[in-house]
């Protein structure tokens, strides 16, 4: 919801003028190369800090620094899922196909973001704990979370209208959303009952004020990076979508 | 009020002229579980350990297994669309088709439960708790599945796509569950493990039924 | 029977009304800005080929799709916003037949009564099942029934609904001569009462008074 707030505030555009297909349409392909810059610049400050500036950890040596990785796709992956709920919940109670769009766009994405949390957990796990997985309530939460988008996805692939698509995906975005708290401490209770809270990924030592720089660095730049691929996404939705309309067919892309 | 029983009895009649899908439900759980000791081996003390999770993940599956008729018969012959349109609140009449679907399904696996139980020789104490957990865990179970069930009606691949919405959404009774009869067993506190179930039950009742309706008025539209 | 241009301007006030009605399946407009009006004692046949929207339309009217834009109004009010009034006096019935097969067709009257909010006594529910030719086969489950015999029973279910206004999507299928002659006079007795009916219907109608809507 941020990126359109700056928007509409820098350009003075009307609300909802904005969330029809057609006019957001060019807006997004306006917008697209400006966050991959973004996403760039932050991606190069980010690892910067993550290999140079933040010190050896006195325990884990070198290998610890995929934990820039880690924990910022780990953040993506829950923020998307809020705003994916945002959006879908917009497209349910105010019917606009748009909003509903950039939820089917986002889903991808932030299951990619909580897979690559996972991934880079194993690698982090396999030479600090000698195990390439454990059931400690972060990772168990993130594989949830994994399960949470799957389901989303699938959800969309088999139905075939696609405004029934969108309104049953909204419930179910909905209902994950109201879920996801419940489920993280459940998680979490469940961890701490069968004791096996000694190996945890969130029991790091004091982090130095660099390393968290680095990780809030990371998050912006995978952030840019989430909204530049979400607007490509929505632009190729857009086109399928509405492939009978006039406008469409009047593009350049679409002519040639 | 008339109505929701109305919509009970309906259900339940149906369901007595056609007792062969309820059973199936009830066999499956049973074979399930026997499957565990069949692939870990008869060590008793093993057994023990993990009947409380056997018994609780065999519960879901079976759950499942019997969600797949809740909304789907109705909505395949035309009744579910007289539902829509009957005068009586929606909510209501799908708040009575999940009472009928956990009395048909949800309740026989609360007395299967201790059956199981002694087979994987689990002590009186906690044969009692996983009862009484099964017995406020199936009803949410039937309500959050009831949600999957709508949102995949009439859809290609339906019963798998629905097992795969559902389950996540299922863990936290599990936990809670299957935690409860556990804890029990190492001598630990399960209230706290009652209260979370039991606010789950109430936050189910209250919410999930009105979703449920969304959903399906979603699907018939 | 008057041919009537979709887009003709409203009668007096009529009690059923349709403004501006948008129809989109997939990605073609099934119609669009259709307005009408229907007044009491009034029955309307939706004609037109196969799938030009009829089906479509009969659901709109019903509640059960939203139109993409307009609106329908019962008696001045959307049928969204104050939709349990008019689903009180709403009575619509689909392709399908919308019977229990396990249950028997008594045991299927009694349970929409219930979820019709209309009063049935067992001897009033028999009566009309008889009055359909139906009598001997009440306990029997509608699985049995032939699909005459079960469009019958849903002809019962017409009469003990007492609703005001008649959706039916192509009633007259499966129908032998002599049952459609009965749906025929049934239909005329509901409008005489003062009631509402729009069908589809692939047949040539003789209803007195028909209004013809071609999509």
């Amino acid at each position: 919801m941020s990126q359109k707030n700056t928007l509409s505030n820098k350009r003075f555009m009307n609300w909802f003028r904005l969330s029809s297909p057609m006019t957001f349409y060019p807006v997004a392909g306006k917008l697209i190369p400006f966050f991959w810059v973004l996403a760039f610049l932050f991606g190069v400050a980010g690892l910067w800090v993550s290999f140079f500036v933040a010190p050896i950890d006195a325990v884990q040596g070198q290998g610890y620094r995929i934990i820039f990785i880690h924990v910022p796709t780990s953040w993506m992956s829950m923020f998307i899922y809020l705003v994916m709920a945002g959006w879908a919940g917009l497209g349910l109670v105010f019917n606009t196909r748009l909003s509903s769009m950039m939820a089917q766009a986002l889903a991808p994405i932030g299951a990619w973001m909580a897979f690559m949390s996972l991934w880079t957990g194993a690698f982090w796990g396999k030479p600090m704990w000698g195990a390439w997985w454990v059931w400690d309530a972060r990772l168990t939460s993130e594989l949830i979370l994994l399960f949470l988008y799957l389901g989303f996805i699938a959800l969309q692939a088999s139905i075939d209208n696609p405004r029934r698509a969108d309104k049953a995906g909204a419930v179910l975005v909905l209902v994950g959303v109201v879920n996801v708290p419940i489920i993280y401490f459940s998680v979490k209770w469940w961890n701490t009952l069968h004791q096996g809270a000694s190996i945890s990924m969130t029991k790091a030592p004091a982090m130095a004020q660099t390393m968290l720089w680095g990780m809030l660095l990371m998050a912006l730049a995978l952030w840019m990076y989430s909204i530049a691929v979400a607007l490509m996404r929505v632009q190729a939705i857009i086109l399928e979508r509405e492939s009978h309309a006039d406008w469409v067919r009047q593009l350049g892309e679409v002519k040639s | 009020m008339n109505a929701l029983l109305g919509i009970i009895h309906r259900d339940l009649l149906l369901v007595m002229r056609r007792k062969s899908e309820v059973l199936t439900a009830l066999f499956f759980f049973v074979i399930v579980t026997s499957l565990f000791p069949l692939g870990i081996g008869a060590d008793g003390a093993l057994l023990r350990k993990i009947a409380p999770g056997v018994i609780w993940v065999a519960a879901l599956l079976s759950t499942l297994l019997g969600l797949q008729r809740i909304f789907s018969a109705d909505y395949a012959d035309g009744t579910l669309e007289q539902m829509v349109l009957s005068p009586q609140s929606f909510v209501l009449l799908v708040a009575g088709k999940i009472v009928a679907h956990w009395l048909v399904c949800g309740l026989p696996l609360v007395i299967l439960a201790p059956i199981i139980g002694i087979q994987f020789d689990m002590d009186a104490g906690s044969l009692k708790v996983l009862i009484l957990a099964l017995l406020l865990g199936t009803p949410v179970l039937s309500l959050i599945g009831s949600i999957g069930a709508a949102l995949t009606l009439g859809v290609r691949g339906g019963s798998v796509l629905m097992s795969l919405i559902v389950l996540p959404l299922y863990i936290p009774v599990l936990i809670f569950g299957a935690g409860a009869v556990y804890a029990n067993t190492v001598g630990l506190d399960i209230s706290g493990h009652f209260s979370l179930l039991g606010a789950l039950l109430i936050l189910a009742l209250a919410f999930v039924p009105w979703v449920s309706a969304v959903a399906v008025k979603i699907a018939i539209e | 029977m008057t041919i009537l241009n979709p887009h003709t301007p409203l009668q007096s006030t009529p009690l059923l009304e349709a403004r501006d009605l948008t129809c989109i399946r997939g990605q073609r407009a099934l119609f669009e800005g259709l307005s009408f009006g229907i007044s009491s004692g009034e029955c309307l046949h939706v004609s037109g080929e196969n799938g030009v929207g009829k089906t479509s339309l009969l659901r709109l009217l019903s509640g059960l799709s939203r139109p993409e834009l307009g609106e329908v109004l019962w008696d001045g009010k959307s049928i969204v916003s104050d939709s349990v009034s008019y689903r009180h006096q709403l009575l619509y019935m689909g392709h399908r037949d919308a019977l229990k097969e396990d249950l028997t067709s008594l045991e299927n009257l009694e349970m929409y009564a219930v979820l019709d909010n209309v009063a049935l006594s067992q001897e009033n529910a028999l009566a009309t099942l008889w009055r359909f030719g139906l009598r001997g086969r009440e306990d029997l489950p509608v699985s049995c029934l032939s699909a005459g015999q079960k469009r019958r029973v849903l002809m019962a279910r017409m009469i003990t609904r007492q609703a005001k206004i008649w959706i039916l999507d192509e009633p007259f299928n499966a129908l032998d001569s002599n049952a459609v002659q009965i749906l025929q006079k049934l239909i005329e007795e509901h409008i005489d009462a003062g009631g509402i009916v729009i069908l589809t219907s692939h047949q040539a109608l003789v209803i007195e008074g028909l209004r013809v809507l071609k999509l």
